[in-house]
């Protein structure tokens, strides 16, 4: 794979060949794990791993939760408790699902600045791009739906509003919003059939990570200078590469345990610090909750939605032009749904010929100002939507889409690149060539995008 | 030490990442919440037994005629880390106190047994209190980033003695109902009359029974019943921790060692083989 000369399993027993001659899977692991892999990588490169790591995590507490759990209206707040009491180990499971969620989302963030910065998300590996989106949508759907599963009152309250969204589209929306209930309201049949697809789509995401996992090793790993690994003979391939066996997992479990470490303290200090205390409260139809807030995970494309709402220009021009069909809250779901749409564009909306933000000088501001203003869409989303909230949300899905269908066309146009090293062997000598620089870091220190 | 660094960088974007938490706002409201001080906060806080017992005759003698602990067997009054009653006192608490829950079997009300759970509410606006302090936010913001609750705790033990204890003494009468103004109840007038008096327990411990006094116990109480295995927990978090922390010393150290090789043909210049 990869298209990196590199050495492969030779059979060497009777056996060895003979099960090779069947079934090359002994091979086809050895590719795998000896990947070449650009000497370079620094410690965002980390987040993949962390994501596996993660997935497994939660498929394997999630199996254990079932076991214990009755999806029924009437018990499923009950059988958590019995799961937090009762259960033997119950509440370790339940709160490392839970808290779980928020580590898979803090490491998929990061792994998406990390292609944005660098720009992994461009040719050839646009494919690796467009999967790795569809599992962040898949994620998205899962974690919505588990969050539902405790039957608690932010659980029931947010399936209300995050389904009331479908309704929103013109025509066909009650329909469409009543077919995913399974009913006029959020009720048993709901609960039962988010049951049914939180256990169902973890196992796709995993179907789609071996995807993703197969399409970045046919295009070989990106690198924090964005140069290509040389392939024009196996001497210059191995001056810019290592086996990704033991150079990377050993590096990559250092920081695996690392963040562990962090999530267990969470996990064991403070596992309901990332909640909401509402969901401790069974779910009542009858009683709305003062603020529905979706988990924080969701808050920047909540603020999004909200953001749009009748009295922006936009809007009311968008509804005359339909004749009102695509009205305030249609709009606002299109922007929450169009948001991701154009983040998944970016291999083809990003006009640069320079992959890597390190060599573009006016990228880089751009870049952060979007990782700024993700945390600011965050916090937006947090805040009720009354007084100067919704002006900031405003300001910031509009950068959101800007910093796609605008800044990002027009600076590989405008923009004058730095010089970029020739090799990726010539990178890593900068940064390790000196003797006093090599203390330390691993890979390459000075290329963490917070330079 | 510049991995650490790094990697420290990248910990705090990620904890950055997470802090705009829903918990950022709170359940209640703007109520006032005094930060009591109790023996389980922190990394290595612990129930205190004796505060659990106290606590546990405050709701029995004052909050249980009208709210109910419906999630909570009454066995587990004998846990470990809990209030730590024996077996027989558990008996003898259900006894004295002629709980009685309903049997769809017999079809009746019966005695209950320490397998069955505490009665739920008796009252059809009092709510459940085996989860309150779960379900309540004490301490937010500010400006909705979450800071607070990540130093002082979420606060819903607080938030319960607080509201148990900062009545102002004023009522008014609505449709029929009295509300009793509450400096910490979210909506500021709460149906519940003033439940705590000085005194209005005896401890048999010979602690002082101030309204503080009784508030914070229930309230620590109250904490055991939402969370009886946070000892646990916690015991849990530091062991992961300091585990994880090992083995990533050894990880390290590992990763320092497979690259000094690859980094040292670098600095002597030696073209890569």
């Amino acid at each position: 794979m990869s298209g990196i000369p590199h050495d492969h399993y030779e059979p060497k027993s009777a056996w060895e060949k003979g099960l090779a001659k069947r079934l090359p899977i002994v091979g086809l692991l050895y590719d795998t794990i000896m990947i070449p892999t650009p000497k370079n990588l620094n410690w965002m490169w980390i987040w993949g791993i962390v994501l596996t790591f993660t997935l497994v995590l939660q498929i394997v507490t999630g199996i254990i939760l079932v076991m214990h759990y009755t999806a029924h209206v009437d018990m499923a707040f009950a059988s958590v408790e019995h799961i937090m009491r009762n259960v033997n180990g119950g509440w370790a499971i339940r709160y490392v699902h839970q808290n779980g969620a928020s580590l898979f989302f803090v490491a998929v963030y990061l792994h998406i600045f990390r292609g944005l910065y660098y720009g992994s998300y461009k040719a050839p590996r646009e494919i690796t791009w467009i999967i790795g989106m569809l599992i962040y949508v898949l994620m998205m759907g899962t974690a919505f739906m588990g969050y539902v599963l405790p039957w608690g009152q932010m659980s029931f309250w947010g399936a209300t509003v995050i389904t009331g969204l479908f309704g929103a589209i013109p025509f066909v929306g009650d329909a469409i919003q009543t077919w995913l209930l399974g009913g006029p309201a959020v009720d048993n049949a709901t609960l039962n059939r988010f049951l049914s697809l939180h256990y169902l789509l973890p196992f796709v995401i995993l179907g789609m990570v071996i995807l993703h996992i197969w399409a970045f090793h046919t295009t070989g790993n990106n690198n924090p200078t964005g140069v290509e690994v040389r392939r024009s003979s196996k001497k210059e391939a191995e001056a810019d590469t290592l086996p990704f066996w033991p150079y990377f997992v050993i590096k990559d479990l250092f920081a695996l345990a690392v963040i562990l470490a962090v999530f267990f303290a969470i996990v064991g200090f403070m596992p309901n610090y990332l909640g909401h205390p509402d969901n401790y409260i069974e779910a009542n139809p009858l009683v709305t909750p003062a603020h529905i807030v979706p988990e924080w995970y969701f808050l920047p494309f909540y603020a999004i939605l909200r953001a749009f709402d009748g009295d922006v220009w936009v809007v009311i021009l968008t509804s005359f032009l339909t004749g009102g069909i695509v009205d305030a809250k249609f709009f606002g779901v299109l922007a929450m749904f169009g948001s991701i749409v154009v983040m998944a564009l970016a291999p083809w909306l990003d006009t640069s010929s320079v992959r890597s933000g390190r060599y573009r000088p006016m990228f880089k501001w751009w870049f952060w100002l979007f990782i700024v203003n993700f945390f600011v869409l965050m916090w937006a989303g947090a805040m009720p939507a009354e007084g100067i909230y919704p002006y900031i949300a405003l300001i910031g899905s509009a950068y959101w889409f800007a910093y796609f269908l605008i800044i990002l066309p027009l600076l590989g146009v405008i923009e004058k690149p730095l010089p970029q090293p020739a090799t990726i062997e010539e990178d890593f000598k900068e940064h390790y060539g000196k003797s006093d620089s090599g203390e330390g870091g691993a890979t390459a220190p000075t290329a963490s995008p917070a330079e | 030490m510049s991995m650490f660094r790094k990697l420290a960088i990248s910990a705090a974007t990620a904890a950055a990442v997470a802090l705009p938490s829903g918990a950022a706002l709170a359940a209640g409201g703007a109520g006032y919440v005094e930060d009591y001080s109790f023996s389980f906060e922190g990394p290595f806080g612990r129930f205190d037994q004796n505060q659990l017992q106290r606590g546990l005759q405050v709701y029995t003698e004052v909050c249980m005629s009208c709210h109910g602990l419906q999630y909570v067997p009454l066995r587990t009054l004998s846990d470990e880390g809990g209030p730590g009653l024996t077996e027989e006192e558990v008996r003898a608490y259900i006894e004295m106190n002629f709980i009685e829950v309903y049997d769809p079997e017999i079809d009746d009300w019966r005695s209950a047994t320490p397998n069955d759970h505490f009665p739920g509410s008796s009252l059809e606006n009092a709510p459940d209190l085996s989860l309150m302090t779960k379900a309540r936010a004490g301490f937010s913001g500010p400006y909705g980033l979450g800071l607070n609750p990540l130093f002082r705790g979420i606060g819903g033990p607080e938030y319960v003695a607080s509201l148990l204890t900062h009545y102002t003494g004023e009522d008014m009468e609505q449709f029929g109902t009295i509300f009793y103004q509450n400096e910490t109840f979210s909506s500021e007038w709460i149906a519940m009359a003033p439940p705590l008096w000085e005194d209005g327990v005896v401890y048999n411990d010979g602690t002082p029974a101030t309204v503080e006094q009784q508030a914070q116990d229930v309230a620590a109480f109250l904490t055991w019943t939402a969370e009886p295995k946070l000892m646990a927990r916690k015991q849990m978090g530091f062991t992961a921790v300091i585990m994880l922390g090992i083995l990533s010393v050894l990880l390290y150290l590992t990763n320092k060692r497979i690259w000094a090789p690859v980094k040292a043909r670098v600095k002597g210049e030696t073209p890569a083989e």
